[in-house]
């Protein structure tokens, strides 16, 4: 069984006008503009986040990891997996970076591999910047447009 | 005399959403206030075009914008870059009036994305929602730093100016 997990909003705290972004934790830090200088470098991993970022249970092991670090049990657990499959769901994320797994003793505890995660948000946050501003724009030509359109409504009737 | 009076649309801002929804998708949503008509004819009239496609912060100007909305016809939009002029250009696949658009990308030749506009009217209002596609996932990676370098840039020059700005301001 799959969490009602949904879409989950990430909204970016430090704009005037908050973006709202699907799919991501919400936990993630935001700091953006020094990881504008990160992405270039890193494109290579992008991929596999994504893909690895595109289950609903990845994404909701990923918000349960963003509260605190849990072992596997505790995973299988809350998603009532097998253990199995909530290692399959860890692996994905492991190899995407998304995720860090740690055994001690018997158990293995998963962390939340943060800094992928960002990289991830900034990239999406760019095309959204660049998209909020432009439509921010066609706000402003649709509304005199439409209000001049309805004054001359107006002078027509007359 | 007019009996009518109109509330002043206040600025409310509506918000911008973007999902990435595979390896090659990114949609953009975002509705804005006025009805599908005049959204489209913003999309699709040169001279309503240039005044919002270019987003202030990105530092450039449009030195020309052509555009010529019909099924097969061609849009280019030349920007003032260093060192020389920058064109995007394009055919419409596409043209559906005041519901459904879509072009090519065609200046980085065949990895382009195909571009998909819908426009839906509802209360006066219209949800635009943007599908760009792309060939390839590597063409999508690149698409986020190569389109919005100009902006980072800029930004990072903002941030140089606050610092120096506080710098100063504290002494």
């Amino acid at each position: 069984m799959t969490r009602p997990f949904g879409r989950v909003a990430l909204v970016f705290q430090d704009r005037e006008s908050p973006c709202l972004l699907d799919s991501f934790p919400l936990h993630t830090p935001l700091r953006w503009r020094t990881l504008n200088h990160m992405v270039q470098c890193q494109q290579a991993h992008l991929d596999a986040s994504f893909a690895a970022l595109s289950d609903a249970t990845r994404r909701g092991i990923l918000e349960r990891l963003g509260h605190a670090d849990a072992s596997i049990t505790d995973l299988a657990e809350k998603f009532r997996m097998t253990l199995t499959g909530i290692k399959k769901h860890v692996g994905v994320l492991e190899q995407a970076g998304l995720v860090t797994t740690e055994k001690v003793g018997r158990v293995r505890t998963c962390k939340l591999g943060l800094r992928r995660l960002e990289e991830e948000a900034a990239w999406i946050e760019r095309y959204c910047q660049l998209w909020d501003e432009r439509f921010d724009e066609l706000d402003k030509v649709v509304e005199e447009l439409t209000r001049k359109e309805k004054s001359d409504e107006r002078k027509n009737r007359k | 005399m007019n009996a009518r009076i109109e509330s002043k649309p206040g600025p409310v801002k509506n918000r911008t959403t973007v999902e990435r929804k595979s390896d090659r998708e990114v949609v953009v949503t975002r509705t804005i206030n006025g009805p599908a008509r005049i959204v489209f004819e913003a999309f699709t009239k040169a001279e309503l075009l240039k005044r919002w496609w270019v987003p202030k912060s990105m530092g450039m100007t449009l030195l020309s914008c052509e555009v010529d909305a019909r099924v097969g016809g061609k849009y280019r939009l030349v920007f003032d870059h260093s060192p020389e002029p920058a064109a995007f250009f394009g055919t419409y696949v596409e043209v559906k009036p005041y519901s459904r658009l879509a072009w090519t990308n065609e200046e980085s030749g065949e990895g382009g994305p195909v571009t998909t506009v819908t426009f839906e009217e509802k209360g006066g209002k219209t949800l635009v929602v943007l599908h760009e596609s792309y060939p390839s996932k590597e063409a999508l990676d690149a698409a986020g730093t190569g389109a919005a370098d100009a902006m980072v840039e800029t930004f990072d020059q903002l941030d140089e100016l606050l610092v120096a700005l506080g710098e100063s301001s504290g002494q």
